[in-house]
């Protein structure tokens, strides 16, 4: 999404930012760095889509998964796996696995039994929280007494809690059959190459059987592993997504291979994530200049594999630790201190009670959207375009334009409303007051969209996105995202239609760099 | 001799410690150390010392000059 020339401009921003997380993170463990897990903020809008059942009912409350299941439901991560068994020119090792968490980012490391503590605190506290994941620092199965432990300590007080796990596939053959032991049906591999000649630019090393490979070797040996390892977790029906990292000039065109490779093995889910990569990461491709890709480059690769299999857009790779609803970040409350002094009493009744309700309200949102697209039956239009939503979830417009994190993007077009991906934007209004930085930021992130969907915008940004040539709208505050957004579509389509204005196609916008940082 | 951890770079990813076939690597202080007592710079078990091989931060698990060379007792 960037201009490669606005890029530059937001460096400066992005040091300090990151300066100061790493400061919160030295003074205070779970400081507020928020937003999904490196994974998830809900991926098809439309419940279950073109997913088989047997799938849908595995995913349909993991918010990794599902768009719409992260309005409803949270997971949380927690960090029992420091070490790892290869190392990725996009990892600095001083902090999180970069397949898994933002850049930048430092989780307190959890003992096994601290973090089932902490598991069942949260669960007992947090209805929604449904699925916990072990994605690092480093890799989970080169962890694999921690990461197991922590399973059987989960699996014996709270049943109910999904348990998943990402790993970077280096050793994942061998932990196959403890993994289906644990009945663990979510596993994610980060697969970025299945060429090895193009793994050889994105892994200098890898640690196996006691010794330590380079260059090809390494590379063949990493993609021979994870292309066995999909297979045997597929044959056991343990449900697989793959991630890769787009980095441009690299990896960027082999994706579609690497799409190709990794559905006919089986995999159900593919998420393609944006590089992040600054200098001050201190990581290969940092310190090299390595660019990440801009949002249409993103967009332009996800849609060229999306007839190939589900592609998951929602992914805001955010931080592995993150808790409660996503985008909603509780760790503060849930700090080791805090934990290993509380009592916690597992309450699995009320949990599944709570559960039952946000079922009966996902099926009336449906109903809902139904209703919207039959409004839209009849147009015909090659119009496609993009608009951005500030929401606090539940599938509404209900957030302040100043106060958003990020921003929902839809496309829209006669087929309806698509969800397509977030857009982080650091916040704006600080204190009642915008600054003039933070809102070009903001343009820039969405500058690719028409308009931008808020419950209420201020006179002077409001200005100035005109100025920008996307409309601010605000007359479906508090009211359903798709619904609103069809009805201005066909309103637009309208205008254009009776030349009251011209359809011009947007640019390209900038994925933000760095950490997200909370204000509060 | 034997192997060191500089203590400035290590990361206490904590990689080292499973690998090493003497258990001569702990932690202390939030970083990882190795017992010179205990460590053979891997002679005997691997062709390479284990613990440099796996960490992630170069020229951090390095020879320790401080200590004559490990004599491996036939
Ligand atoms: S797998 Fe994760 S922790 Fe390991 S080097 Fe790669 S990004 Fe870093
Ligand atoms: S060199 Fe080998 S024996 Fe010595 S500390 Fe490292 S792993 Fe252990
Ligand atoms: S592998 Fe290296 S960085 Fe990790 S704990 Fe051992 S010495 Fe420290």
């Amino acid at each position: 999404m960037h201009a490669s020339t606005q890029h530059e401009t937001s460096e400066a921003a992005v040091a300090d930012k990151l300066a100061e997380a790493m400061q919160a993170k030295a003074e205070h463990q779970g400081c507020g760095t928020s937003g999904g897990s490196g994974k998830a903020s809900c991926g098809s809008s439309a419940g279950q889509g073109d997913l088989p059942t047997e799938i849908w009912e595995k995913v349909k409350n993991h918010p990794c998964y599902s768009e719409e299941a992260h309005h409803h439901y949270a997971r949380m991560h927690v960090a029992v796996a420091p070490a790892c068994n290869i190392q990725c020119n996009y990892c600095n090792r001083k902090y999180d696995c970069a397949n898994e968490s933002r850049p930048g980012v430092v989780s307190e490391k959890l003992t096994p039994q601290q973090a089932a503590k902490k598991v069942l605190a949260v669960a007992s506290t947090i209805p929604q929280m449904t699925v916990l994941g072990i994605a690092g620092p480093g890799d989970p199965l080169a962890n694999p007494e921690k990461t197991f432990q922590t399973f059987e300590l989960i699996n014996r007080t709270a049943p109910d809690i999904k348990l998943c796990l990402s790993t970077n596939g280096l050793a994942l053959p061998d932990h196959v059959d403890t993994i289906a032991g644990f009945n663990v049906d979510h596993v994610t591999i980060t697969i970025n190459m299945v060429d090895p000649e193009v793994g050889a630019k994105i892994y200098p090393w890898v640690f196996w059987k006691h010794k330590r490979y380079t260059g090809y070797e390494a590379a063949k040996l990493l993609t021979d592993r994870q292309m066995l390892g999909l297979e045997m977790l597929t044959e056991r029906g343990i449900l697989c997504k793959v991630n890769s990292v787009m980095i441009p000039g690299i990896n960027d065109k082999h994706l579609v291979e690497v799409n190709r490779a990794v559905k006919s093995r089986g995999a159900f889910l593919h998420n393609i994530m944006p590089l992040i990569s600054a200098p001050e990461h201190g990581t290969v491709f940092g310190l090299n200049g390595q660019r990440g890709p801009t949002a249409q480059e993103l967009k332009a690769l996800q849609d060229s594999c999306e007839g190939e299999m589900n592609m998951m857009r929602h992914c805001r790779q955010c931080r592995a630790d993150a808790v409660g609803l996503l985008g909603e970040d509780r760790s503060a409350e849930f700090t080791t201190d805090k934990i290993m002094a509380m009592e916690v009493n597992y309450d699995l009744d009320s949990r599944k009670a709570y559960q039952a309700l946000v079922e009966e309200e996902r099926v009336a949102k449906v109903a809902a959207k139904q209703e919207e697209m039959e409004a839209l039956a009849g147009e015909q239009s090659d119009i496609k375009l993009l608009v951005a939503v500030a929401t606090k979830g539940s599938g509404l417009i209900n957030e302040h334009f100043g106060h958003a994190k990020e921003f929902q993007v839809w496309e829209l077009s006669t087929g309806g409303a698509k969800f397509v991906g977030h857009r982080r934007v650091d916040l704006y209004c600080q204190g009642g007051y915008g600054e003039e930085d933070s809102l070009e930021t903001i343009i820039r992130a969405i500058n690719d969209c028409h308009a931008v969907f808020v419950a209420k915008i201020g006179g002077c940004p409001k200005a100035d996105l005109v100025k920008a040539g996307i409309e601010p709208v605000d007359g479906f505050a508090h009211e359903f995202i798709e619904k609103s957004a069809i009805t201005w579509f066909k309103e637009y389509l309208n205008k254009v239609k009776t030349g009251e204005m011209e359809h011009v196609v947007r640019g390209d916008a900038e994925i933000r760099q760095g950490a997200l940082i909370n204000a509060a | 001799m034997t192997l060191k951890i500089v203590a400035s770079q290590c990361t206490s990813c904590s990689a080292c410690e499973p690998e090493c076939p003497n258990v001569a690597i702990f932690e202390k202080n939030g970083t990882f150390v190795i017992d010179p007592k205990k460590c053979t710079e891997c002679i005997g078990h691997f062709d390479v010392p284990q613990c440099a091989a796996v960490c992630p931060v170069d020229d951090t698990c390095v020879i320790d000059n401080a200590y004559p060379r490990y004599q491996p007792t036939a």
